[in-house]
């Protein structure tokens, strides 16, 4: 049976060359930034499916072409069983295009500032004609208002009226007046006050209790992610490097670079742990290194390490892209957190 | 920590004002606080809360309007908020380094970064070029860019974001500064390089006894790195203590919601605690204690009277909660505007 969302060997190659003339005149070659390099993901339904990574890993290139923002250069996504990089008819495009959207990161610059709230919300409505006349809309953008914790005055307003937790309210109401099924989230929190982003990422589990949405979640903030998500895929360099169950991730991660990442969260419990910084900086994805790209910074790395990819392979209950792991070379140790006691041991 | 020594830098009663058409806004109220030799002082706060500007009247670069309309900067016991500005301008940088949230605009793009270091140097010590360039070079070695011999040479542009923000640090300990007040040195970087640019901070501290005051909105990065931390709520200080002390057994009621909302882990799933509202637009400061709004355990006294700092566990909170007269008759919260 095929799964609620599948991503296979989805790559996205952006063309950064200098212009055709200056690349003539001055002889240089194309420059292609391969920021999706073969991504392969499977998203359950009702589950929060999380990819992490530094800046530049691709992340975000992930949520946009899983919307369709941009077209992928290879690999296919499949959504419900449906190929989306299938050309179909109108309607069952946008028949398709309804059960998903997107909340941005910037609060400031996904509202249209020209607009009343009230317009913003019930554009996807008209949109998608899923209101019988006037009346129906003005209460399903009231009830969406609700839902998200501001009040159907609030629609008569304009955005700059609104904090930035509150303008992600409003974007988040805006996803959901399409009733759609799957929401993709680009660092959604990210641009907030940590008092506010509590208050969305309460609001955004209520919700995908209560409408039994499912998640793509993208976010640098680890702690967040461990928070929200039953699944993480850690991205490095366009890649998956690693993906598993929440809990096996933080507490068995395998590859060196989840490990690397998971040094540098914050200790908060002020236990005394240090975190350990690591050498080395995300190497720009124009030339990538070769074989295994993190193997510059790995200080597990070999002659293999340097030449040849590795390819994500089962371990647990997830898939690590490492030959290190692959020949059993790096021990698995496993990790705990202070607030264990807590917490009832889970199965 | 170093608390008996006489505090290097001692912040009394600061007061901020922007004057605007529509009134005068009070941007910083009433803050004071001390920083000693070699000690690290987080002032940890969200956005609008004054911590930045706290940083700003300190080193002398408020924006007008900006301006201090009250109280007293002492920097090893000489007042430095009322001098000529040619006079600030030699404090800063000899005495005070800053360094800022974006590494990219606080280095020039067309001057190579040996040459900004050697005029930084040269300002203020009557060095030759040569020399200068000598000590530029170790300054480089010192806070870890690989190849320095190499890189000193080189434009901004050619650095990553994480060996910018080393520069920036080389930059600010060019004269050797007592103080150092870094407003959010980590927020734009990964988390990988926020780790590596902690830990030389705290070495550069140690090793040069230098004190610090870390503004920032992480309270991951205070914990690491602080001594002594300010909350900053509406302009005022609500705690300052031993950072252990803030973040274990939080005293101010604001404080409290604070740590609770940062997600940690091993805590899965779980709904976070949360403060409702936001903060208060400047010009909408409420009466009384300006959390009041969001508190759950206010009483009639807190939407009445503003609580100064008082003694509160091993810290010291601006809440009436500490005092020996509490709160008065509670207040219930009217539900949030839903």
């Amino acid at each position: 049976m095929p799964e609620f969302v599948q991503i296979d060997g989805l790559k996205r190659y952006f063309d950064v060359s200098a212009p055709w003339l200056v690349r003539k005149l001055e002889n240089r070659p194309r420059q292609i930034v391969q920021a999706v390099d073969g991504v392969d993901i499977t998203i359950a339904k009702g589950e929060t499916f999380s990819l992490v990574g530094e800046s530049g890993c691709g992340k975000s290139t992930v949520a946009r072409l899983v919307v369709g923002l941009y077209p992928p250069t290879a690999g296919t996504i499949a959504f419900d069983g449906h190929d989306m990089s299938q050309r179909r008819g109108g309607t069952e495009t946008s028949a398709l295009r309804r059960r998903l959207q997107m909340i941005f990161q910037d609060p400031y610059a996904s509202l249209n500032p020209r607009w009343r709230v009230f317009d913003i919300i019930a554009e996807p409505i008209r949109a998608f004609g899923l209101a019988k006349d006037k009346a129906d809309l003005r209460k399903q953008v009231e009830d969406l208002l609700r839902q998200v914790r501001l009040t159907p005055a609030d629609g008569a307003k304009f955005p700059h009226e609104f904090s930035g937790g509150q303008r992600q309210r409003i974007s988040i109401a805006r996803a959901l007046a399409s009733r759609p099924e799957f929401l993709v989230c680009d660092e959604p929190t990210s641009a907030l006050d940590v008092s506010v982003q509590a208050q969305i990422l309460n609001l955004m589990m209520d919700l995908q209790r209560r409408l039994q949405l499912t998640y793509l979640f993208i976010s640098h903030n680890l702690a967040v992610v461990y928070h929200i998500s039953t699944r993480v895929g850690v991205m490095y360099l366009g890649r998956v490097v690693e993906q598993a169950p929440t809990e096996t991730l933080f507490r068995r991660p395998k590859h060196p670079y989840t490990r690397m990442l998971l040094d540098t969260i914050p200790d908060l419990e002020m236990t005394g742990r240090q975190r350990t910084p690591v050498g080395g900086e995300v190497p720009s994805p124009i030339n990538p290194p070769s074989g295994c790209t993190f193997h510059p910074r790995c200080p597990f790395a070999n002659d293999r390490c340097k030449v040849e990819r590795p390819k994500a392979l089962p371990a647990e209950d997830g898939t690590v892209a490492c030959h290190g792991i692959e020949e059993g070379r790096i021990p698995v140790e496993e990790r705990s957190y202070s607030l264990d006691r807590a917490q009832p041991a889970r199965s | 920590m170093a608390t008996n020594n006489p505090p290097l830098l001692e912040v009394k009663n600061l007061r901020v004002e922007f004057p605007t058409r529509r009134g005068t806004l009070l941007a910083v109220d009433n803050v004071s606080f001390e920083i000693s030799p070699g000690e690290v002082l987080g002032v940890v706060g969200e956005s609008g809360a004054g911590k930045s500007l706290t940083g700003n009247a300190i080193i002398g670069l408020l924006e007008p309007p900006g301006r201090i309309a009250a109280g007293e900067i002492r920097l090893e016991g000489r007042r430095i908020d009322n001098l000529p500005y040619e006079e600030m301008r030699k404090v800063r940088g000899a005495r005070i380094g800053a360094i800022f949230q974006d590494p990219l605009t606080s280095l020039n793009p067309l001057y190579s970064v040996g040459r900004q270091l050697v005029e930084t140097i040269q300002t203020h010590k009557p060095l030759s070029t040569a020399q200068a360039r000598a000590r530029a070079l170790e300054l480089l070695k010192e806070v870890g860019i690989p190849g320095a011999e190499h890189r000193i040479d080189h434009y901004p542009h050619q650095f990553s974001g994480g060996m910018r923000q080393r520069v920036v640090i080389a930059l600010a300990l060019c004269a050797g500064p007592r103080l150092i007040v870094a407003d959010e040195p980590t927020t734009a970087l990964d988390v990988s390089i926020q780790a590596q640019i902690i830990a030389l901070l705290k070495r550069l501290c140690r090793e040069h006894q230098t004190a610090v005051m870390l503004v920032t909105h992480d309270m991951g990065v205070i914990a690491e790195t602080a001594d002594r931390v300010a909350v900053m709520y509406a302009g005022r200080i609500a705690e300052i203590g031993p950072v252990r002390d803030v973040i274990k057994h939080a005293q101010h009621p604001y404080t409290k919601g604070l740590m609770g909302s940062i997600p940690h882990l091993g805590e899965r799933g779980e709904r976070l605690t949360q403060i409702e509202g936001s903060m208060p637009r400047l010009t909408e400061i409420p009466k009384g204690c300006a959390f009041n709004p969001r508190c759950t355990f206010r009483g009639e006294r807190c939407l009445v009277d503003r609580p100064e700092l008082m003694a509160a566990g091993a810290s010291r909170a601006a809440c009436w909660l500490h005092d020996a007269r509490g709160v008065g008759v509670p207040v219930v919260r009217e539900p949030a505007s839903a």
